[in-house]
């Protein structure tokens, strides 16, 4: 829906209102992104320039880059990401593949066995498997301080699989129907005529799956005994919520202040996500839209 | 993404399964694995191996996902047996000891569980009524945004927290609030004292819901969003002619207009009281101590990860999923009661 301008009955909104609401909506930004910018802010300040705050700055007076340079030089936190980005990578294709074949199935109507394989997998949400019971099954399966650990366990999220299936029942069944008449296999309409309409759906749960893929840092905890298979949300949780320190592990600290430090890992685990947000949320509105229109 | 489309579905689920917990009509099995009995029928229904060869492309591809469910969900649903047992990871679940309802005995007698409860009860009040009228009142503010390019900007930065990891929130709010953070910095170059959140017991239960909202509210407004956009244009134009203002056409029309979605995910959010989350909790129990941060999932996870309790940490987390199940079906009937569509339709 978009709107042009003030629409005749909504009448002219006084300067105090329009000033309200103007006061409200920064406030509100700048309570998201402030708390962001002081991370940017103290990862790319001199040491001297964070002693001189008291740890934390706000607008950095010299630039250094000894943060990064310090953590991305090898070590723990350089393994740790490409650990993540290796999982993110690897596990979004293989959730995608499963979702895509399991969803489109269940979105054909006359599917052999479709209803209760439907309600084999919608039951699930109902009674997500509890956190000791799975970690049984994982240990079962020989999955300890394999990197599998952190993809498997996860493949399908049944919410990610109901949307992609709601999407395919969208797409007319004329063009399917017309593709089958040409002789086309189930396999060839899929590839050639379903997942070209769907990119939008398939855009945003594949960044639904990356997302949760890079965020995971719980599983490494209990799966993993040996810490430098750890991903990168494992390694910031013990070095800035856990309270130990980076010192021990990246030697002299010369170049760069703990608090420098600190925060460049924490932004090298949010940048990814911010940079590959705004060229999937303009799908968020398509998505949006033909939700909307469904529903 | 589309969360109108994943509330439809939702409901679509809960009411599959609703129905299939109520009915208690066992064999959750899919019958691909039947055998053929019927295949020499005549062509008006296809015998199954038949059906099976023309369905064979589609029954492959799914294979994978299913797979998963199966081993991953199923199995683990199986697992739940291990609350009745006195669990020895060395002799595994068929060498282990049936020790009955004894699990559950002891939970009930066990205060740290009690306080467990207890917490995990107030912060799910907190969330209920701090955290799910935010997005609402965000959402109101969004749309009465004339201009496209500011609204989407907004939109844009308020989503971005709900992609960030629990982690990284947690960090950020150290960072603004903790001892040595930003908001101290300020308040000792103004001469006054600091406060005590990052750590402090009493301020908690605050602190969480703050993180809960910073993180969640831009999100969960999509789907008011979306509502707000279906609201008759009609109307507001027939109620400004009638003389209602800005705070009478929100009272008489939006709202009335939008009952149902708010409705919906109230039942929704009871349904899933005691679903608090995990992560959050488990980042910062040790932060203000068991005594306050413990909750009951990560009771269970102490129970069974740092003391290695293991049958009697899964006896709890089988009572909160049992819990969670009667919920969602009281919330629903309660829906109905009221006279609006819940979850899942009868």
């Amino acid at each position: 829906m978009s709107r042009t301008g003030t629409p005749a009955w909504m009448g002219r909104p006084t300067p105090a209102v329009r000033a309200a609401k103007a006061v409200a909506l920064t406030v509100v930004v700048l309570l998201v992104i402030f708390p962001l910018w002081t991370v940017v802010a103290t990862s790319l300040a001199s040491p001297q320039n964070v002693i001189e705050n008291g740890g934390w700055v706000i607008w950095p007076e010299d630039f250094s880059f000894g943060a990064y340079t310090e953590i991305l030089q090898g070590g723990i936190i350089t393994r740790a990401l490409l650990v993540s980005t290796a999982i993110t990578v690897v596990g979004t294709a293989l959730s995608l593949t499963c979702t895509i074949g399991l969803a489109y199935t269940l979105s054909r109507p006359k599917v052999y066995g479709g209803k209760p394989l439907l309600l084999l997998v919608l039951f699930t949400f109902l009674f997500p498997p509890g956190m000791v019971p799975l970690f049984l099954v994982v240990q079962s399966a020989g999955l300890f301080d394999q990197y599998a650990a952190l993809i498997l366990p996860f493949l399908v999220n049944v919410f990610n699989l109901v949307v992609m299936r709601g999407f395919f029942q969208s797409i007319p069944s004329e063009l399917i129907d017309a593709a089958r008449i040409d002789g086309a296999g189930e396999f060839a309409i899929l590839r050639k005529i379903v997942l070209p309409l769907s990119k939008a759906v398939i855009a945003v749960i594949g960044l639904f799956y990356a997302v949760a893929y890079w965020n995971r840092f719980f599983e490494a905890i209990i799966y993993f005994n040996d810490q430098t298979k750890w991903p990168i949300g494992t390694v910031l949780r013990q070095y800035v919520t856990g309270g130990a320190s980076l010192a021990e592990t990246s030697g002299e600290l010369a170049t760069a202040s703990p608090q420098s430090v600190q925060m460049a890992v924490v932004m090298l685990a949010t940048l990814p996500i911010v940079c590959v947000y705004p060229f999937v949320q303009r799908y968020f509105v398509k998505g949006v839209v033909t939700g909307a229109l469904k529903a | 993404m589309n969360i109108l489309f994943q509330l439809g579905t939702a409901r679509e689920a809960l009411d599959v399964s609703m129905t299939r917990v109520r009915g208690g009509t066992g064999g959750t099995s899919p019958p691909v694995e039947e055998p053929p009995t019927r295949s020499k029928e005549d062509g008006s229904r296809p015998g199954h191996l038949r059906r099976i060869r023309a369905d064979r492309v589609l029954l492959i591809i799914a294979v994978p996902g299913l797979a998963y469910f199966l081993f991953f969900h199923y199995g683990a649903l199986f697992g739940n047996v291990l609350a009745f047992q006195d669990f020895v990871p060395f002799l595994g679940l068929s060498g282990s000891e049936w020790v009955g309802l004894a699990h559950f005995e002891r939970m009930f007698g066990d205060p740290e569980f009690w306080n467990a409860v207890k917490n995990t009860l107030v912060i799910a009040a907190l969330q209920l009524v701090f955290f799910f009228p935010a997005p609402l009142a965000l959402a109101l503010l969004l749309n009465s945004i004339v201009g496209d390019t500011i609204r989407r900007f907004v939109q844009s930065v308020v989503y971005l927290p709900h992609f960030l990891s629990w982690v990284i929130v947690v960090a950020l709010f150290q960072q603004m609030l903790g001892g040595a953070g930003v908001v101290n910095g300020w308040l000792s170059d103004l001469g006054m004292g600091g406060i005590s959140v990052i750590g402090n017991p009493d301020a908690y239960g605050p602190l969480v819901i703050a993180q809960l909202i910073w993180k969640e509210c831009g999100w969960a407004t999509i789907i008011f969003l979306a509502a707000l956009s279906q609201v008759d244009e009609q109307q507001y134009e027939a109620a400004a002619l009638d003389g209602a203002g800005w705070g009478r056409r929100l009272w008489h029309v939006t709202l009335p207009a939008i009952r149902p979605v708010i409705a919906l995910l109230l039942v929704l959010r009871l349904g899933e009281f005691l679903s608090i989350g995990f992560e959050q909790f488990f980042l910062q129990r040790q932060s203000v101590g068991p005594e306050t941060g413990e909750v009951l999932e990560t009771f269970v996870y102490f129970t069974g990860f740092a003391s290695g309790d293991f049958g009697y940490a899964a006896a709890v987390g089988l009572f909160k999923g049992v819990i969670g199940v009667a919920l969602i079906y009281t919330a629903n009937k309660v829906a109905h009661r009221l006279g609006e569509q819940g979850v899942y339709q009868r």
